[in-house]
């Protein structure tokens, strides 16, 4: 293969991407992967062949969607593209028949977006009816009704009513998507659907006071190109994701340029301890020491936390876009991907990303003819959590035990190998290329004062539809828990949302407005954390809860410095104790001290950290520590039960079921 | 300018002192230079700051994090606060945790009194469990013989690992598993014994706590000389004179030597020997072994001195390929049990069967040397019975009812006692390389020497080289201990031998242990540069005192050649006095 050159990129940035032809994308990251979408894309392929139709069917990675997976987007028969969840084998047969050589839809498996569409421009095709309030009872009888009326007014031909998975709008009654526009009414009543066929699918008007304004509070920089563009083919991501021009812009200016347009988009790093991304690597730059490293941390290992992997899987040469840029402003030749082995899709990916890249000149010497050079290589973790914590990656990439070092000195002046390195997490990365294509002040304009751009939160746990979502800094809480993935499972209260995994904090009910940035969760006694997110209902037991977490960081400690490795252990025995109805009034207090003991005096941030949750709990769920106290465990879940005020069955739950994989 | 003048410097206060100290000055160094003591488990003098235990926490004023002093450099401007509430709240409750992981058993523990964890504790004032105990049920190791492994006293502080793997470069030592199950133990979860380790007892000599232990073997000694039977007597070695009295109180270097004398004849020996003479006739066979090698071309150059048995394992097991290098003489302990169990017999009308030869050693590889080959059986018996550290014969003297230090000056016995100043300097660094230069110098040139003085090959550098004149052709010899600073020495010579090209070096002295024999795995606790200085400066003060210095005058030496040995390398010499080697690949199963 010829290597690329400058020019080439610059003919593939003028040119707009191809118009959408008709295709099938299979999402197959891992979650896809287990729930069936290697079988599903293989009985495409057979149910095409036996139709005798030839329409590409193409492997993406992953939406986000993880409670829909297997996921499938068709594009074809002059249809927008649709959106299908639950795709099993048997499936796919009637998707063909009835998509491909009828352009009707399935009912059941649709999933739309509600992005505020507020025009129907072209004569509507389908109505896709859900009725979003509690119960969802409603939706059959509104399929008929809309079906029925149709059939009145002689639209029956032209008009399709489909029962859909999802309309991306929770809680607010019976929900119509209409087809092609994408125009949404929320609330409808039974009155309603005789004026929507008569105006709207008929003349053609919006009715505004069914209409559904709000805008899609995701915005998607980091998952741009997650779910539509082959993650195993460079030149899909070449000519349909602009990819490498992100690079292309940074090799048009020196490195001091790239960490100044870094300032200006004011990202910090998404692993978790929120330094700033132009910081570290103008600390990096300015040490003298050659050569230098840079490292993608991609070794995820928080319960319920999947963003890292669906990247990686989804998009990798964006991540390895990111990296390469990275390595440029450091003046770095090497990088290294550090994944956990656990992530095999991952890491193969990432290697046939690199072997392309390789291939087409991306990565060797003399890039793109710009003098510049940089490699790629990638290391696998055995599967310590405590291998995310910088110093202790190092270790593990130099084949040492992963246990973190005193900082100073930080890896920034002597990192990998003793060398000067910068450790970038894969969210971070991911961010990179778009910030240089776009430009750092179009970052800079999502988010809040001290928290820009965007963040990737993996929401897991008691909530409806379980997915990665992407949101501007600043959202709160509320809106990605119930505008986003439709709120609590089985319509239960909410009682607290974990952010920040196990090193993270509880945010009780009463917080949840509060927009996230990196200071407020820390105010609120949690943190950002690499971004997952388990939310709890009511009848989710907090000690549990803080039990659950803390044994996650006690078997997950290194063991290196004392306040962590028998701290940790020794608060477990006491929240055991408690949780068995065995405590004393003592007991609170000597976590109390214990915590105060790990969290000043722990070498690295997994100890200083694990506390959080046993003392968000304390903070904001004290009654029912005193309950458990009190009366043991029966007594305490009776006790949370009447402060709820409701007659739920009681089901001390700690959110092991939680994870999403 | 000196080169220590033009160090940047920083200045700042600790608990408002003014402090300015070298840049990168750690704050627990500065402190101490300003008389505040910060109480720390896991920092030791010579080693990294690993901040493994957690207890130098300090803190900036207006920082909201504490900082680990051990490896926080003190930054100019700060405003360190040692102690304060919070602070010292923080490092109670750090010290009850690690002390609820920790067997209160001290009583009966090997370091019950001399523990940094119970005297950590003590500082602390601490009266009550304040959490409950949760030890672990783990039997030691017990597999070498040497040192003792009490996996359940150990507070996972680092520092025998830090000790093993990179002072000593051996690699026996590491930590298995993790979180609270994480524990020291020998690489790959082996027996000790089968492990890379070389006995050098370094990790003993730096544990914090009774977790590494000497095989106290101080039960048998008394059995023996409890034993109407037999007859013991016993040996010291050159260091231990220097080091015996810091376990009664005195300065580090305080030489003992007639005393010990007169304490281990009223312990019940019937005879007291000095491994000093032994050294002085490991010179005299080690020095013709040079001659042989150096003037004669007779054996392959460099020869590498084979007297430290850690070393000599470390050999066996990672440099095989110098075994023609190795002096074959024996270690002064090894052929001083070889005489007293055939030349003294002889000469005393005593029954060699019945002799119970005892060693009192700086080290614990030692023990193991007793019985490392058959040649160290080649009286017939086993050449020495029993060997024991400093620290134990410390132990014994304090439970004997011997009020140490007020004993009258002892000598002796006339036979295998005497010394020379060149004996004695065995026990530092540099110190048999010194001895050997002044007998192969006379050994050459048929002279004598002048100035017996070769400054160039003491101190604490971890390799010292230098170029002697002996008539009028340069001897190189390179000297080395700590075990992490030989292999540097030894590629030198192997890539030398492999490009065909001249040895860098003729003589090279090894030491297993930094500052050798006075630096000991043996030794009284509370090893650091300053006390193995102080320790040394002690047996170079004993060399001065010395009427006679070179191995080669020494006059009872001189006597048993005479006597019973004939030739310095002779047949007999030959048959007692020395030893094979064989390669000891690793991990061989």
């Amino acid at each position: 293969m010829k290597p690329l050159t400058l020019q080439d990129l610059a003919v593939l940035a003028a040119q707009p991407s191809p118009a959408a032809a008709a295709f099938i994308r299979v999402q197959l990251d891992t979650g896809g992967i287990a729930a069936g979408a290697e079988e599903t894309l293989a009985a495409f392929r057979d149910a095409l062949a036996a139709a005798n139709l030839a329409i590409p069917v193409q492997r993406v990675g992953s939406h986000g969607r993880s409670w829909a997976d297997p996921v499938v987007e068709i594009s074809a028969a002059g249809l927008p593209p649709i959106l299908y969840g639950s795709v099993k084998t048997e499936v796919v047969p009637q998707i063909v028949a009835a998509h491909l050589q009828s352009r009707r839809l399935i009912d059941d498996h649709v999933i739309a977006d509600a992005r505020g569409a507020a025009a129907i421009n072209a004569p509507v095709t389908h109505l896709l009816v859900r009725d979003t309030g509690a119960g969802e009872g409603k939706t059959e009888f509104f399929q008929f009704s809309f079906a029925e009326e149709l059939k009145r007014r002689g639209f029956a031909e032209q008009v399709q009513t489909v029962r859909a998975l999802d309309l991306g709008v929770y809680d607010e009654g019976v929900a119509v998507t209409l087809l092609p526009s994408g125009v949404t009414y929320t609330n409808v009543l039974a009155p309603d659907v005789a004026r929507i066929v008569e105006q709207s699918v008929g003349a053609r008007q919006v009715l505004d006071d069914l209409l559904w304004k709000k805008a899609d509070p995701q915005v998607r920089i980091v998952l741009r190109n997650c779910g539509t563009v082959d993650p195993e083919e460079l030149q899909d991501y070449l000519h349909r994701a602009q990819g490498y021009q992100g690079l292309r812009a940074a090799l048009a200016k020196t490195p001091e340029q790239v960490i100044e347009e870094m300032k200006a988009s004011g990202l910090r790093g998404r692993g978790g301890a929120g330094f700033p991304t132009w910081l570290k690597w103008n600390n990096t730059r300015i040490q003298k020491a050659e050569p230098r490293y840079i490292i993608c941390n991609g070794d995820e290992g928080d319960p319920g936390a999947f963003m890292d992997r669906s990247v990686l899987e989804s998009d990798p040469h964006s991540v390895l876009e990111g990296l390469m840029i990275g390595g440029y402003a450091i003046g770095a030749a090497v990088g290294y991907f550090y994944i956990r082995a656990e992530y095999p899709k991952a890491v193969e990916r990432v290697e046939r990303a690199i072997v392309q890249a390789r291939e087409a000149g991306l990565l060797g010497t003399n890039i793109l003819g710009t003098g510049f050079s940089f490699d790629a290589k990638i290391r696998l973790g055995a599967g310590a959590f405590v291998c995310g914590e910088e110093t202790a990656l190092i270790a593990s990439i130099e084949g040492k035990r992963g246990s973190p070092s005193p900082r100073p000195p930080y890896p920034s002046v002597r990192g990998l190998w003793g060398q000067p390195t910068a450790i970038n997490n894969v969210e971070t990365l991911a961010n990179i290329p778009a910030i240089l294509q776009r430009g750092g002040a179009w970052y800079a304009g999502y988010g809040t004062e001290t928290s820009k751009g965007t963040k990737v939160f993996a929401v897991t746990g008691k909530v409806k539809y379980a997915q990665l979502v992407e949101v501007p800094m600043g959202t709160t809480l509320r809106t990605i828990v119930f505008d986003v993935c439709g709120g609590v499972l089985e319509d239960k209260d909410i009682k607290a949302v974990q952010t920040g995994g196990p090193s993270g904090g509880v945010i009780p009910d009463k917080h949840l407005d509060t927009p996230i940035a990196y200071e407020t969760l820390q105010q609120l006694g949690s943190i950002m954390g690499s971004g997952g997110m388990i939310v709890m209902d009511t009848t989710d037991s907090m000690v549990d809860v803080a039990k659950f977490f803390l044994k996650f960081c006690v078997d997950e400690s290194c063991g290196k410095c004392a306040p962590c490795r028998i701290g940790g252990y020794q608060m477990l025995q006491v929240l055991d104790r408690i949780s068995r109805g065995r405590g004393n009034a003592e007991d609170i207090a000597a976590l109390r001290r214990i915590c105060q003991a790990m969290q000043k005096a722990s070498l690295c941030g997994l100890g200083q950290t694990a506390p959080n949750p046993v003392l968000s709990t304390l903070r904001y769920f004290d009654d029912e520590y005193k309950a458990y106290l009190e009366g043991g465990p029966s007594y305490a879940r009776k006790m949370a039960r009447a402060a709820a005020g409701g007659a739920e069955p009681a089901r001390a739950a700690a959110p092991a079921t939680a994870t999403a994989d | 300018m000196s080169a220590v003048a033009t160090l940047p410097t920083v200045k700042a206060t600790i608990n408002g002192l003014a402090v300015e100290v070298p840049a990168g000055t750690s704050i627990l160094d500065a402190a101490r230079r300003a008389a505040v003591k910060i109480p720390t488990l896991c920092k030791h003098k010579d080693l990294l700051a690993t901040a493994a235990c957690g207890l130098c926490v300090v803190r900036n004023k207006g920082g909201p994090r504490l900082l680990r002093a051990c490896c926080t450099p003190l930054e100019a401007g700060m405003e360190i606060v040692t102690h304060d509430h919070e602070i010292v709240d923080v490092r109670r409750s750090t010290l009850e945790l690690i002390l609820s992981n920790h067997p209160a058993d001290c009583l009966n523990c090997g370091r019950n009194g001399e523990c940094e964890l119970q005297a950590i504790a003590a500082d602390f004032n601490l009266r009550q469990d304040g959490i409950k105990r949760y030890v672990k049920d783990v039997p030691p190791d017990k597999s070498t013989g040497s040192i003792i492994l009490e996996f359940e006293k150990c507070i996972k502080c680092g520092r025998c690992i830090q000790v093993c793997q990179e002072m000593q470069d051996v690699w026996a030592l590491s930590f298995l598993e993790r979180g609270i199950n994480t524990r020291m133990a020998p690489a790959g979860d082996i027996a000790l014994a089968d492990s890379p380790c070389v006995k050098c007892g370094q990790c003993s000599a730096h544990c914090p706590t009774g977790a590494i232990v000497e095989n106290d073997e101080t039960a048998a000694v008394w059995e023996a000389l409890h034993d109407k039977e037999k007859v013991c007597v016993v040996q010291i070695a050159p260091s231990v004179r220097v080091t015996i009295g810091e376990a009664f109180g005195l300065p580090p270097g305080t030489n003992l030597t007639k005393k010990l004398y007169t304490a281990l004849r009223r312990l019940g020996f019937h005879a007291v020997f000095d491994t000093n003479f032994s050294a002085d006739l490991t010179i005299v066979e080690e020095a013709t072994e040079f001659i042989q090698r150096f003037v004669h071309k007779r054996g392959p150059l460099p020869l590498i001195t084979s007297c430290c048995p850690a070393w000599t394992d470390f050999m066996e097991k990672n440099h095989w390929d110098f075994i023609d290098n190795f002096s074959t003489a024996k270690s002064p302990q090894q052929m001083l049990g070889v005489l007293a169990k055939t030349y003294y017999p002889e000469k005393a009308g005593l029954d060699p069967a019945k002799l119970c030869v005892v060693s009192i050693m700086p080290c614990t590889a030692k023990k193991y040397e007793l019985s490392r080959t058959e040649e160290m059986y080649a009286s017939g018996h086993k050449d020495v019975d029993i060997c024991l550290t400093t620290r134990e014969l410390a132990r014994m003297l304090k439970q004997s009812g011997i009020d140490f230090l007020n004993l009258d000056d002892g000598t002796p016995d006339s036979i295998l006692g005497e010394y020379t100043g060149a004996g004695t300097i065995f026990g530092a660094t540099g110190g048999v390389m010194e001895a050997a230069l002044r007998t192969a110098y006379h050994y050459a040139t048929g002279q004598k020497l002048g100035k017996v003085d070769f400054e160039s090959v003491r101190g604490l550098d971890g390799v010292k080289t230098a170029e002697v004149d002996v008539a009028g052709t340069k001897v190189r010899v390179a000297v080395a201990h700590g075990l992490g600073h030989v292999s540097a020495v030894l590629e030198q010579v192997r890539q030398a031998r492999n490009a065909g090209k001249e040895t860098p070096y003729h003589f090279i002295e090894v030491m297993a242990c930094p500052g050798g024999c006075i630096g000991g795995g043996g030794q009284p606790y509370g090893i650091d540069n300053e006390r193995r200085r102080l320790r040394a400066a002690g047996l170079y003060q004993d060399d001065r005192d010395k009427a006679v210095r070179c191995s080669h005058e020494n006059p009872e030496v001189l006597r048993l050649y005479a006597d019973f040995l004939g030739k310095p390398n002779g047949a007999k010499a030959h048959e007692l006095l020395h030893t094979r080697y064989t390669a000891r690949p690793l991990y061989k199963r």
